[in-house]
């Protein structure tokens, strides 16, 4: 019996997908590769994003060094990491197949725009042959799509009137629309999106609308995949949301603090990748007491936000590791005069210039110890995009509270990675208490009076009476007076470690997950949360014992943690650097911590984890 | 506050700290400190308003000895310090004390800025042209050749000129004066004191002890009349004990001329600070001893917006458009969706 031959295509369920987009620089990869994640996140996922670009603002085209990516990872479940292994790969051109078919999984979906395998794009490539004829490709399931054409048929119409160029610029689009249709995502936000950007270019907008739904269509009659895929909606805590990266939620943070404790802030910065964005977006905040100051070096923001400080607003300076390396002595004068100041450190690949966009945790030490004489301040690590925002707000706490410098780590991981963000009741906040004295107690002004804490008054320009002047000179304990004593240089070095260590009464203790003891405590810290979270509960999910404890207070660590290290057998401590915690560890517990550590510029897999988790752990 | 609303009267005095002045017995700074704390008091400013700031460097001890605000920062980043203060607390009177090493060597690039943005901060540059505190090496002002500790064999660096540095920087406010003469330095600092922006002063002061005598030819007051100018606004530029000589306009350049035999005042070249164009404070600028007498009192003083200005009225331009910033809107900014 002759039959209608009809391709059936195959719905599949899956629980968690991740998908990256690379291409040219130029190609728009990061614009589709957002486009892809709000789609997802409106409709209901959880998601997590991991945006990798080059330090060239434009390599030459077609490049390997010009390789632009970025990856979603969507899922019907709680996730925290874009995910190890790609599901599906689109890239735009050869060089872009190159650098990043290798993360694609055995039997993962590879997208090629076939149209850029040229003679001379292979070249700049590097291939010899052609990957696409070759075979080299066959563990993958190859889909080729020559999306410059299909794209230029679909505006045809258009194409006198928006110029050949601007037509080029829709093929992400129409990868978008491909990617879209694979995944059953809504195109509804995408298509807002268009309207509201190009709203005053009816025909760019019209452009991109076609394209992005030539590319859908595509998917759906050209019957190239034989498989279509859904992925449900997650289970998360009700309430709204928006999406959000570390910068962002670091900005907002920093502004809720402001408001919080009633006082303005200044933020005082100098242009460093990764952590521009957030001096960008601060600069928009005028209207909400915030003052920007594009310094004119790294010295400058740091100093001025000293100054800042001195005038009786929160001074805050952002920067990443060249920088932090710059503001040393001034993080000095500010641990000297005991003034409130916030630094905020994007890590990035080190050292001298590094990796400029690509994520390390190699600044801890930095951080901690490194600066000039004995010179303690408080240093803070947030774990999530999200988290940024809990931290900043705990910075400017705690430097108020304590008159004290605060570090503030967080990575180019978690600065330009984004995740769903519930919007939080800023009435629920605890307010920060700022007490700025108004009178001399029993007539004399002592500007290095203690409290309960060991923190000094602060005293503010402009107050009768409490003129004073402050420095990077030795102080005399209360008055403030210079001295150059021994007995009080000794006293008040021991005076400043312990009001540094005073923090720790105010911070909220270690949580361990899983077992509260046990053979193998997996300690971590900073942006590592999300992959050594998802690595630990798969490795119990497996039945392996195992337990796990996320720092975020780096010093002073919280006061349980000598005791949390002692329930465990063995401390397995996994950071992207070379293994700076697990020093800080083993010097201040006396305890053998094992060290796994990574220093590619890349964050850390859950596969990578489990299987050490798994290496030095008893199956139970 | 007086009863009937008037500033108490306040007199040096009161601007003086409990902590002993450490400078050496003969320094230059004695003589500027006492002239700041004559100008004080006399300005309108209540003294909880003045902040001054430092860097490293003898001239930096100067916070400490001034009964206002202070702050005694680290080498070279006082103007940065005082941009700080004066973009939170546009209401305070920032001055800032430095030195040639720490303004201009190790805090050059902060120094150009300040001045490039026109913070409303006074400034005030202890030139001595050696390091004094670190004991005796060249610093960036030190003349070409100097024998020091750190250059037996003279120095082969060309030295820099504060006042054309200033130029570049497009000052708004700028002016000479030396120690020698408590009365010119009282009139300058009140001028710089009133202007509205960066007020940059270069103060020639004798260093007794690592570089006795550096500006000798213009603090002796016999020597004086010849070596130095005395500029004021819209008078002909004449100098001389006998007031007999004066600076003419050859070409692009300033010559000596001596008056009489047909030349008189009317020949001479007009001081006018308030010129926009900076190329008559250039020129000034670079007349230097011995081949011309130095050029004393207010180069330049013209009226541009401050940086603190225009950052305020930035802040309230935003708030009178948008409105005192809520923080729930602050969150609920881009796509949002909701989980029920």
């Amino acid at each position: 019996m002759d039959t209608v031959k009809q391709r059936q295509v195959q719905n599949q369920e899956l629980e968690e997908v991740s998908v990256r987009f690379c291409g040219d620089s130029g190609d728009g990869m990061q614009l589709v590769g957002t486009q892809f994640t709000n789609a997802s996140a409106i409709f209901g996922n959880d998601v997590s994003t991991f945006p990798d670009f080059p330090a060239e603002i434009r390599a030459p085209a077609g490049t390997l060094a010009g390789v632009s990516g970025f990856q979603i990872n969507f899922s019907s479940h709680d996730i925290h990491t874009p995910g190890d292994r790609v599901n599906a790969l689109i890239a735009m051109n050869p060089a872009a197949l190159k650098t990043n078919v290798k993360d694609v999984e055995t039997g993962g979906i590879v997208i090629v725009n076939e149209d850029a395998f040229d003679k001379s794009d292979l070249q700049k490539a590097g291939y010899a042959v052609n990957p696409l004829d070759d075979g080299s490709l066959s563990k993958y399931q190859l889909y080729r799509v020559p999306i410059e054409k299909l794209n230029a048929d679909a505006l045809k119409d258009i194409a006198g009137e928006i110029g050949a160029k601007s037509v080029g610029r829709c093929k992400n689009f129409f990868a978008l629309g491909i990617a879209a249709w694979l995944y059953n995502r809504p195109l509804q936000p995408t298509l807002d999106w268009i309207n509201g950007k190009f709203g005053s270019k009816p025909t760019i907008a019209d452009a991109n609308t076609r394209a992005l739904k030539a590319g859908y269509y595509y998917g759906e009659t050209a019957e190239l995949f034989p498989t279509r895929y859904k992925v449900a909606k997650a289970k998360l805590t009700p309430g709204k949301y928006r999406k959000i990266t570390g910068n962002e939620a670091l900005a907002l943070g920093l502004v809720t603090a402001a408001d919080l404790a009633q006082t303005p802030l200044l933020y005082a910065s100098y242009p460093i990748t990764p952590a521009s964005d957030i001096l960008h977006m601060l600069s928009g905040y005028k209207n909400y007491g915030i003052k920007t100051f594009q310094a004119e070096d790294e010295i400058a923001a740091v100093t001025a936000a000293i100054g800042a400080s001195f005038a009786g607003v929160i001074g805050v300076t952002g920067t990443s590791g060249p920088g932090m390396a710059l503001k040393t002595e001034a993080l000095g004068l500010a641990v000297m005069t005991e003034l409130p100041l916030v630094c905020v450190d994007v890590q990035r690949g080190g050292p001298s210039t590094g990796l400029p966009t690509k994520t390390e945790q190699a600044d801890l030490l930095q951080a901690v110890v490194g600066r000039n004489g004995e010179c303690p301040l408080c240093v803070i690590a947030a774990r999530s995009p999200g988290d940024c925002f809990d931290m900043a707000i705990w910075a400017v706490r705690i430097a108020t509270r304590f008159m004290v410098p605060v570090i503030l780590l967080t990575d180019g991981y978690i600065g330009n990675g984004a995740e769903p963000w519930i919007l939080p009741d800023p009435s629920k906040f605890e307010k920060i208490k700022i007490n700025h004295p108004e009178k001399a107690e029993n007539g004399d002004f002592h500007a290095y009076a203690r409290d309960e804490f060991l923190a000094r008054p602060w005293a503010v320009p402009g107050t009768k009476g409490l003129e004073h002047r402050i420095g990077g000179l030795e102080k005399e304990n209360i008055t403030g007076h210079i001295s150059y004593d021994p007995q009080n240089h000794q006293f008040m070095i021991d005076l400043r470690a312990q009001k540094v260590a005073n923090i720790a009464k105010i911070l909220p203790p270690l949580e361990v997950d899983g077992p509260q003891s046990g053979d193998l405590l997996v300690l971590g810290w900073g942006g590592t949360y999300g992959s050594i979270y998802s690595a630990a509960e798969r490795a119990r999910a497996m039945g392996y014992n195992i337990s796990n404890a996320h720092l975020q207070f780096m010093n002073p660590f919280p006061s349980n943690l000598g005791d949390v290290l002692k329930k465990f057998k063995k401390v397995l401590i996994p950071e992207l650097n070379s293994g700076q915690l697990r020093k800080l560890i083993r010097a201040e517990f006396l305890i053998d911590a094992i060290g796994f550590n990574k220093v590619q510029g890349k964050p850390f897999l859950i596969a990578e984890l489990l299987e050490k988790i798994i290496q030095h752990s008893e199956k139970r | 506050m007086h009863t009937d609303g008037s500033l108490p009267v306040l007199t040096a005095k009161d601007f003086t700290t409990d902590q002993d002045v450490r400078w050496c017995p003969g320094c230059g700074d004695y003589s500027i400190l006492a002239q700041v704390k004559k100008v004080l008091p006399t300005l309108g400013i209540p003294r909880e308003k003045f902040v001054f700031v430092s860097g490293i460097g003898c001239s930096s001890r100067f916070p400490y000895y001034v009964e206002t605000y202070g702050v005694h920062s680290i080498h070279g980043r006082a103007p940065a310090v005082a941009t700080g203060i004066k973009a939170a607390r546009p209401d305070l009177s920032v001055w800032v004390a430095t030195g040639d090493g720490d303004g201009l060597s190790i805090g050059g690039n902060h120094l150009i800025h300040a001045i490039r943005r026109n913070v409303d901060m006074k400034i005030l540059l202890f030139n001595n042209r050696i390091y004094g505190l670190t004991k005796g090496q060249y610093s960036p002002t030190s003349e070409l050749g100097k024998k020091t500790k750190s250059s037996p064999f003279g120095t082969v660096d060309l030295p820099l000129n504060p006042i054309t540095l200033s130029i570049g920087a497009e000052a708004t406010f700028i002016a000479r004066t030396l120690d020698a003469d408590p009365k010119h330095m009282e009139y300058v600092i009140r001028r710089a004191a009133e202007h509205k922006g960066a007020a940059f002063m270069e103060i020639y002061q004798n260093c007794n002890v690592f570089n006795d005598g550096a500006f000798e030819y213009a603090t002796v007051k016999d020597m004086r009349p010849d070596t130095t100018l005395y500029l004021e606004h819209g008078k002909p530029m004449i100098f001389g004990k006998n007031r007999d000589k004066g600076i003419r306009l050859n070409g692009l350049s300033p010559e000596i001329v001596q008056l009489g035999n047909g030349i008189t005042e009317d020949d001479l070249l007009f001081h006018d600070e308030k010129m926009e164009e900076p190329t008559l404070a250039m020129m000034l600028a670079r007349m230097r001893h011995p081949e011309f007498p130095e050029p004393m009192g207010v180069f330049r003083a013209v009226s541009h917006p401050t940086f603190d200005d225009l950052l305020t009225k930035q802040v309230d331009a935003a708030t009178a458009k948008l409105g005192r910033g809520r923080l729930a809107d602050l969150y609920d900014d881009g796509e949002t969706w909701t989980v029920e």
